[in-house]
Order: C-alpha cells, then structure tokens, then sequence
C-alpha cells in the first residue's frame, strides 16, 4: 500500500545572517491512507515545519517528501492547510470564504459550490454563508475554515494547532466534529499540537518530537478503544490515563535536556 | 379575574420590552442633544470670528487694506459671482487639482504595486525614496515650468511630485503589513503572485489607498496653489498672486475663501467615496 505521507530521511536547515542551523534532521515517517497522526514535542521541535514541508510551502534541505507516492513540489489540491487561526477574508462573505480554494485551483462550478454549500450545512452554517466573518464566533469561524479546507475535497489534511486560539468549550465540540468529518471521508491527517490530551484523544498514533534539532523521539500506538471513542469519551477510556503519563515521562526527559 | 400563568409571562416580557425602548429612546435623545449642541457652539463660534473681525475692521483695529473685512469680501464676491470670469478661474483650478488629485494616486499605487512585486526594485530605490520624499518637491517648480512651459502640464506635476511618493510610501507599506497567514491561506491553495495580489493585497489595503484618497486632497490642493504662484495666468492662485501684487487684499482672502469652500467640498466627496468603498468593513 503506498503510504498517504511519505519522509524519507527529511532535515531541513534554517539560515539567517547569524548562520545556518538544522531545524529537524532525519524524519523518517510514514502515514497511512484514512490515519490520524499527531506530531507533539516542545517549542522549537520543527513541528511546524514538517507540516509546511509535506504542504509544500517549504523544500527541505535534505531528503524527499511523497504524497501519495508523489513527490511534493509545491502546494497541490490533494494537500488542505489549516491554521492555528481561521484567517477567514473580512472583506469576503462565509460563502465566499468557503468557495476560495475552488476558485484559486481553477474549480469553482455548479457542482463544486453545491458540495461547498453541502459541507457549510453539515457544519451548521447552512444560514451563515452571506454573512461575514465579523458577525460569527470564534467556533463558527474556524468551522467554516474547516469547510474552506475541504471544499476542494483533499485527501490529506495537515492541521496546524487549529483549536488553540478557542475556548476549552468550543475546542472539544470541534475536535469531535473534525474526527468524525475526516473518518466519514476517510480522509488523511497530520495534527500538530501543544495539547497531549487532544493529540491521544483524536489521533491513532502520537509522534513524539526531540528539539535541536527536531528529531522523532518515540512513536507511540494509540489502543484502540481510545481511538474507536469519539475524542470527547476517548479521555475518559480505561488507558488514557496511563498512555498520557508515559508520554508525558518522555516529554520530561526531553525538556531536562537543556 | 386571574390571568393565566402564559398571559402573566406575556405582560411581564411586553413591560420588559418597554422599559428597554423606553430606555433606548432617552439614549437616542441625549446623543440627538449633544451633537445639536455641538453644531451650535460651531456655528457660534464661526458667527463670532465674522462679527469680531468685522467690527475690527470697521473700528480701524487692524489695517483694512491688509485684512479688509467679511461684508466687503462678501460683497465683492456677490459682484463676481455673477461673471463668468470668476467661474473661470475656479474651474481651472478644480480642473488641476482634480487631475492631480487621480494621476497622484493612481500612479503613487501603481508604483507601490510594482514595488511589492519585485522585492529587489523596492531595497534598490528605498534611499531614492527617503531622499525625494524628504526633499521641499515645490522647489521643482521652476524646473518643472523649464520642462513644460507655464501652464496645466507644468501645475499637475508640481502636484504630482507633491503627492506620488507619499501615496507610493503609504500603499507599500500596508501591502508589506498584512497579516502573512492571510498569504499563507492562499499559498496552500497553490496560488501564485498574481492571486495572492489579487486575493489578499489589494482588498487587505483597500482601506490604506482609500485614507490616502483623503491626504492627496489637501496635497493636491498645494501643489496647485504653489504651482499656480509660480506659472499661471488663470485659477485662484493666480488671483491670490494678482490680488497681492495690486493691494487687494479683498481679492486674496475672496479666493481664499473659494478656496475653503471648494476644498471642503471635495474632501467630503472623497468622504463620501470612502464611506461607499468601505461598505461591509
């Protein structure tokens, strides 16, 4: 089966005037099609920069990053980005927010507004596309930035700390609405967050990252009962407790590096 | 007879309503007041300033040719309204500065534009910029009278010069300040240069071009008047110069009045403009 993600042997070197300096060095990670990964780790670990790599927005130094056995070039339709914020246009209506993708690639047509509208209604904006972002809240805001993200239906979606600018509230109604959305399409996923809990509770597998450089420090198996319960039950399943307290320990050890 | 426990909701939730229309309506009220009041210390005032100077005028207080007095400059100017002489000038003068007014800005963003698109022209010119915007750009003037002759060409690039690098600085400097995540958004669609502009850029800066609309009016309307000093044989700023070298300082502070008026009148265009652009912000 060929791997949705593929790095091999990935480093990637940041310079400025002060000099050059590794960021991550020797990633070597596969995801498989319809898996939720998490990638968590300190600051400064390169998270961030793994995601932007396998967006494209970023060569790496070293290595190669596939895509569904394709090597990455540049930004692709098959790749949706989401942000730690929703970064919604002010000047452009819901819809219009939601339509932005399918009309940058070229696709905006009868059918793809419909499966755009389709998605806004799924997400419970179905009476919100003519208004502006201005006018709705922060959890309706990075809904419809979700429904932005699929509207050119992706397979692999790379997630970049998208509740961390939301209430606790609001961030756990969305990481159960953003499960249940990608394992109804079966869609591919990279989460990158602070947050521990919300990594085991959403993802199959949680990658632990080392800092200077970024490094994979440990990959850890999510049980499956974990992973069958939506993420809001998922904490409170018999070896949560546990799994968190043992990558917790690590991340520990890591931070006493310095 | 006893009303039924909804009936009883019903009446508490209307007094509710009330008292909070009632409240609203005094809110209104004030606020209806106060600007009122507002218009009327402004009107005072502007009335004192007449009355005060006219009376200085007619007592002797200050020199008259100088300064003359409101009723003579009205009557004056009740005179020349009626010639088309008059008219003439106002209408070459508001030709100028509005000709000035659209190729400054226009030209200013479009060099913002290509300044934005090739981050190596931008740092190449950044000192030229610094030094031309700094420079006192009326002291061209006479330059400018050598190149094209005393007339229009030679007042609209007075203007020009007056108003293109300051809107160029400002546009640049909002396409440079907005939020880069915006121009991440469209980068993970795949878009290139040219959507990014369109997508992000211009709308995000929207608002920065529209303030600067507003700047060029008066920038405008100096480097017309000083264009109008040094070349021209008609518009108000030739009447202003004509009036000082015969004494009549009637006719300066009549043309300075016009100007006033008409100025006003354009920046509230402009306002007006802006508030139209800007709808849905």
């Amino acid at each position: 089966m060929i791997p949705a993600v593929d790095l091999q042997e990935i480093a990637h070197v940041y310079v400025t005037d002060r000099g050059a300096s590794l960021a991550v060095e020797g990633i070597q990670l596969q995801v498989h099609p319809g898996e939720f990964i998490s990638l968590v780790g300190p600051s400064g670990c390169g998270k961030t920069t793994i995601l932007s790599m396998i967006a494209g927005l970023l060569k790496p130094a070293k290595g190669t990053v596939k895509v569904h056995g394709q090597t990455v070039k540049g930004p692709s339709p098959e790749v949706g980005y989401m942000l730690q914020q929703d970064y919604l246009f002010p000047w452009l209506t819901i819809m219009n927010n939601a339509w932005i993708g399918l009309e940058l690639t070229g696709r905006l047509h009868a059918e793809s507004r419909k499966f755009a509208r389709d998605l806004l209604e799924e997400m419970g904006l179905g009476d919100s596309g003519s208004l502006y972002p201005h006018q709705l809240s922060g959890g309706m805001r990075q809904r419809a930035a979700l429904v932005r993200t699929l509207a050119p239906d992706p397979s692999l979606l790379l997630l970049d700390e998208p509740f961390s600018a939301l209430d606790y509230q609001t961030k756990l109604q969305l990481e159960d609405l953003i499960v249940k959305t990608l394992k109804d399409r079966h869609k591919t996923a990279v989460l990158v967050t602070h947050d521990l809990s919300e990594a085991i509770a959403m993802s199959d597998r949680v990658v632990l990252l080392d800092r200077n450089p970024g490094r994979i420090h440990q990959v850890f198996e999510v049980p499956d009962r974990i992973r069958a319960a939506q993420p809001f039950f998922a904490r409170e399943e018999a070896g949560f407790n546990e799994l968190f307290r043992k990558i917790w320990k690590e991340m520990e050890i890591i931070g006493g590096k310095e | 007879m006893m009303a039924k426990p909804g009936q009883q909701e019903e009446i508490h939730d209307n007094q509710q309503s009330l008292w909070l229309q009632n409240i609203y309506a005094i809110h209104l009220k004030e606020k209806r007041k106060h600007s009122r009041l507002v218009l009327l210390v402004q009107c005072m005032l502007l009335f004192l300033f007449f009355a005060v100077w006219e009376l200085a005028g007619r007592l002797r207080w200050i020199d008259v040719l100088l300064f003359s007095y409101p009723t003579k400059i009205f009557a004056y100017l009740g005179d020349q309204l009626f010639t088309s002489e008059l008219w003439k000038h106002i209408g070459v003068t508001v030709g100028e500065t509005a000709v000035g007014f659209l190729m400054g800005t226009l030209t200013g963003t479009l060099l913002a534009v290509l300044i934005w698109w090739l981050p190596f022209l931008s740092k190449v010119l950044d000192p030229f910029m610094v030094v031309f915007n700094s420079m006192p750009k009326v002291a061209l003037g006479p330059i400018f009278i050598v190149m094209f002759g005393g007339g229009f060409t030679a007042i609209v690039a007075t203007t020009l010069s007056i108003t293109v690098i300051v809107t160029t600085l400002v546009v640049y400097n909002s396409f440079s300040e907005v939020d880069p995540n915006y121009v991440k958004v469209i980068r993970t669609f795949g878009g290139n240069k040219a959507q990014i502009f369109r997508s992000v850029i211009l709308p995000a800066s929207f608002p920065a071009i529209v303030s600067t609309l507003k700047v060029n009016v008066g920038m405008a309307w100096v480097g017309v008047i000083v264009g109008e000093f040094l070349v021209a044989k008609s518009g108000l700023g030739y009447l202003i110069m004509y009036g000082f070298q015969v004494f009549n300082f009637t006719l300066v502070l009549s043309s300075l009045f016009i100007i006033a008026i008409v100025a006003t009148a354009m920046y509230q265009m402009v306002v007006f403009i802006e508030k139209k652009l800007l709808l849905n912000r």
